[in-house]
């Protein structure tokens, strides 16, 4: 029961953190990108762009901290008999993170709201793709101590706990680079469907002005391009990282394809209704595709759940080393069919930007666009949450794959603890989630300031 | 295995400067949050107030994430005994410092002034329970708790809050509390920083009699030895450095030289922190009922190869975060002062 109440409030923090994290990413990548194109063109437009996207990207990223904070400590206060097991090789990446990437991102994003005033436009300038820099560095080793736990290596196992062996071993898992690869493209393409959809409203709106209006064009247009690149990035890192869990975490695949049986040619599951392990009332299957997903190959084997149960039985005795099948089977599928629907709203973006660049776009297809762009804002955002609920679920009931059980990580405490703080994190974090989202959308809604009215403000140095 | 012992006992040398610096500068950013209902007379003092700190308190906030992940790598026995130990505090410290964290960016963004009030009452709040809760948690760590074998300790929140750790808690804040004062001084100009001169001495006199009550506290409590310890004299004679440190900062806050005391409460600071590890030494989690549950560096320390990691990535990159942290603070070198009469009011929106 404790470690129920456990695992549910690290799941709770950590996706709650991830709602945050890809558009700090994302977000801090593509401000960045209008900074630049302000100062390089001399661009009024981009200026009033890059501090209208500026100001979303802050009240996102205050959240994103906040929210990153309780996870540095979650390890100790929930899973403490796993933090001594993985603490030799765990801790140096998230030590190395804080010390590498949060420094530079936090002392940056002051000098960036702070420095407008104070540093010469090109140093504000770099001050902004130093703070890109450290999210993404940020992302890089958290996931290399994630990575580890996915597929350990570098250790040996000496007196109860894991030892490390050979950093080198831990930075160069294969593990490591197909899910930074594939985090960092969908944190890019979350914040482009952000700035897309943002942008076909704003610019189709009745009341805009025609200067405010045609800033949002400009935006949408390189959002939609910047959108389709990187969501197509996305499926062609989540294609690599699918081979690589093939050779590293075959459970997984066949959980993600509820293959009971081991199969050569394997087809690939789309849809089903009923029962995943018995015989189910209806499904569509693509002959042979999950074969090809998982090694390339027309007719290659993929290992089938009861086959991969029984051998690890055999290696590490008697117990279930199957994940709940219906939870890494349906989210991998809401992640990939949100890609998709990602991909056509990126596509329909493109084409409606450069139609209406030819001043061809009807008032009723730019109303249409405008509205599913707003929607297809929250695909990203499902996508991820759904992509980390698979990995996740999908390592379980190992921790640590093949070296510690979850079962065997929490901390001694009693279950009224644990149900105290599991409460009061859903409680602070709805309070907080609600808040930022009406801010947000508050501040999405504002007019493109002129330079002006501020000034006096920041000239004294007062920007809180 | 000599080595070993060695990095061992560099990484605890080296989390204690961690903590230090994060209460050192961290310590401030409270200290200001904490006292600005007292100094501040209207929206624009506590808007200067805010701002005074504003560029750097996230910067300063990174000090203890890396104590918490280098504790995590180098001591992974003392990240799980503590926390676990310290589950509840640990918690209040998390939620009122999410409050705090979020209360910076929000409170502006909206013009309502009951939505000032609360976002003003989320960064005061927490700033002060998270001071408290580092005072308590420290001055357990100095004094010891009740452990079981293996340094588990099962005597919950109840437990923590010893009178000798509320003394600690309350120390800590009025500490914070002058070191904020001090640097508010140091960074304004005008009325607001002469009520924060004024407020000084108080405050100052306070935090040296509650400091100088906790260290004999402590010093008199006694500890079942450890082999290896430091003399009694040396954590006494910091926190007593401490407490002249304090004294020293409150009559020269008083008497406007700012500069000087600002580097006198920095010193308090340090040389609380200083008290606390050295009496701890060579204990990182010490036991108050039998020495032998208490947990040691050796005990808790990562293998070798762990701590050679973590030293040589240190020794490359702590220098540049400390260049560009410092840099910060001379890029926003000038005393901020109120803006002149005639401009506009603060406005709710446009930024970056
Ligand atoms: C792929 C990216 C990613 C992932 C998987 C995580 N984070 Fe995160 N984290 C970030 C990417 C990020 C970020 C983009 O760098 C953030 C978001 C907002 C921000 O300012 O930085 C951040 C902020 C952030 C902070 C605040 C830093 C500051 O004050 O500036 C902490 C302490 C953590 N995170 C810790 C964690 C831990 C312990 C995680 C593991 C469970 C974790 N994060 C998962
Ligand atoms: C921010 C992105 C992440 C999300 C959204 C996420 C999501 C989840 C979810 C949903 C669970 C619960 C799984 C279950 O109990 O069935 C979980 C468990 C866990 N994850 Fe992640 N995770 C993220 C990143 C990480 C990272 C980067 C690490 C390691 C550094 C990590 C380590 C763990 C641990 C220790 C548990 C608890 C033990 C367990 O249930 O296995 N997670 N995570
Ligand atoms: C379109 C085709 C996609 C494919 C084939 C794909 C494939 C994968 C695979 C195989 C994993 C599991 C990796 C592991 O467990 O080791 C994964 C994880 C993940 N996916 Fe996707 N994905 C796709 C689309 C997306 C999209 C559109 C997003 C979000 C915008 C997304 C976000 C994530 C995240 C956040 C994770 C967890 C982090 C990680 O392990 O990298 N994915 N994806």
């Amino acid at each position: 029961m404790q470690i129920l109440l456990a695992r549910w409030e690290f799941a709770v923090v950590t996706v709650f953190h991830f709602f945050f994290v890809p558009l700090t990413i994302g977000l801090g990548f593509l401000v960045a990108l209008m900074q630049t194109l302000a100062y390089r063109k001399q661009d009024a437009g981009w200026e009033r762009l890059t501090r209208f996207y500026g100001r979303l990207f802050l009240i996102n990223i205050a959240v994103g901290v906040v929210t990153g904070i309780t996870l540095e400590f979650q390890f100790g206060l929930n899973w403490s008999a796993y933090s001594i097991f993985v603490g030799n090789i765990f801790g140096a990446p998230l030590a190395i993170e804080a010390l590498l990437a949060f420094f530079m991102e936090s002392t940056f994003i002051g000098l960036w709201i702070f420095g407008r005033s104070k540093l010469s436009p090109r140093l504000h300038l770099a001050t902004i793709w130093l703070v890109s820099l450290g999210t993404m560095l940020s992302a890089l080793f958290i996931l290399a101590a994630n990575a580890w736990m996915q597929h350990p290596v570098g250790y040996k196992v000496a007196g109860g706990q894991a030892v490390l062996t050979d950093f080198w071993a831990v930075l160069a898992n294969p593990l490591l680079w197909g899910s930074f690869a594939h985090t960092i493209f969908a944190a890019l393409a979350t914040a482009g469907l952000l700035v897309l959809g943002t942008s076909a409203w704003r610019a189709h709106q009745a009341g805009a002005s025609a200067e405010d209006r045609g800033a949002f064009w400009r935006s949408s247009r390189l959002a939609a391009a910047f959108s389709l690149v990187s969501t197509l990035l996305v499926a062609v890192s989540g294609d690599l990282q699918a081979r690589l869990m093939d050779v590293y975490q075959p459970m997984k695949m066949a959980a993600a394809e509820a293959l009971y049986r081991t199969a050569k040619g394997a087809s690939f599951s789309l849809l089903t209704i009923g029962d995943l392990s018995q015989k189910p009332i209806f499904q569509v299957r693509v002959p042979h595709l999950l074969s090809l997903l998982a090694d390339l190959s027309w007719s290659g084997t993929v290992q089938g759940i009861d086959n991969l149960q029984a051998a690890d039985v055999a290696r590490y005795g008697k117990g279930s080393y199957v994940p709940v099948v219906p939870l890494t089977y349906w989210s991998f599928r809401v992640m990939v069919g949100a890609g998709i629907l990602m991909l056509v709203v990126a596509a329909w973006g493109t084409w409606a930007a450069r139609r209406q660049g030819q001043g061809r776009l009807g008032g009723a297809s730019q109303r249409w666009f405008a509205r599913a762009a707003l929607w297809a804002m929250a695909l990203p955002l499902v996508a991820n949450t759904f992509g980390w609920i698979f990995t996740e679920a999908g390592r379980q009931p190992w921790a640590v794959w093949g070296l510690m059980l979850t079962a065997k990580g929490p901390s001694s405490l009693t279950l009224a603890d644990v149900a105290l703080t599991l409460a009061g994190f859903v409680a602070v974090y709805t309070a907080l989630g609600v808040v930022d989202a009406w801010l947000m959308v508050r501040y999405a809604r504002q007019p493109l300031s002129g330079d002006g009215q501020q000034e006096a403000g920041e000239v004294a140095g007062l920007v809180y | 295995m000599p080595t070993f012992a060695n990095l061992g006992t560099t990484w605890f040398a080296l989390i204690g400067l961690l903590w230090a610096g994060y209460l050192f500068l961290e310590g401030f950013d409270f200290g200001v949050s904490v006292m600005r209902p007292l100094v501040s007379r209207d929206e624009t003092d506590t808007r200067l107030c805010l701002n005074v700190i504003g560029p750097v308190w996230d910067g300063n906030e990174v000090w203890v994430l890396t104590a918490g992940g280098a504790t995590f790598a180098a001591f992974p026995l003392w990240y799980a005994r503590l926390f676990n130990g310290f589950y509840l505090a640990l918690f209040l410290a998390l939620v009122f410092l999410i409050a705090r964290g979020v209360s910076f960016e929000f409170r502006g963004k909206v013009a309502a002034p009951a939505w000032r009030r609360t976002w003003d009452g989320a960064n005061f709040l927490g700033s002060l329970v998270a001071a408290v809760v580092w005072g308590v948690a420290f001055t357990d760590l100095a004094h010891g708790l009740p452990l079981g074998p293996g340094g588990r300790y099962q005597g919950g929140l109840p437990g923590l809050l010893h009178p000798v750790a509320v003394l600690g808690g309350v120390a800590t804040l009025a500490l914070v509390s002058l070191h904020g004062l001090v640097f508010l001084s140091l960074k304004t100009t005008g009325d607001l920083a002469e009520r924060a001169r004024r407020l000084s001495l108080p405050v100052g006199v306070a935090a040296a009699a509650l400091l100088a009550g906790v260290v004999a506290w402590v010093a008199t409590a006694g500890r079942p030895a450890v082999g290896g310890q430091l003399p009694g004299a040396v954590p006494l004679g910091l926190g007593a450095a401490g407490v002249a440190a304090v004294a020293t900062a409150a009559v020269l806050a008083r008497s406007g030289r700012d500069k000087a005391a600002f580097g006198a409460t920095g010193l308090a600071v340090l040389a609380a922190m200083g008290a606390v590890w050295s009496r701890m030494f060579p204990a990182v989690f010490p036991a108050s009922n039998r020495a032998t549950n208490g947990l040691t560096i050796a005990a808790a320390a990562s293998q070798h190869n762990t701590l050679v990691v973590m030293t040589v990535v240190a020794a490359c990159f702590v220098p540049f975060v400390l260049a560009y942290q410092g840099w910060t603070y001379w890029v926003f070198r000038q005393r901020l002062s109120r803006p002149p009469a005639a401009a506009p009011g603060p406005s709710t929106g446009a930024r970056p």
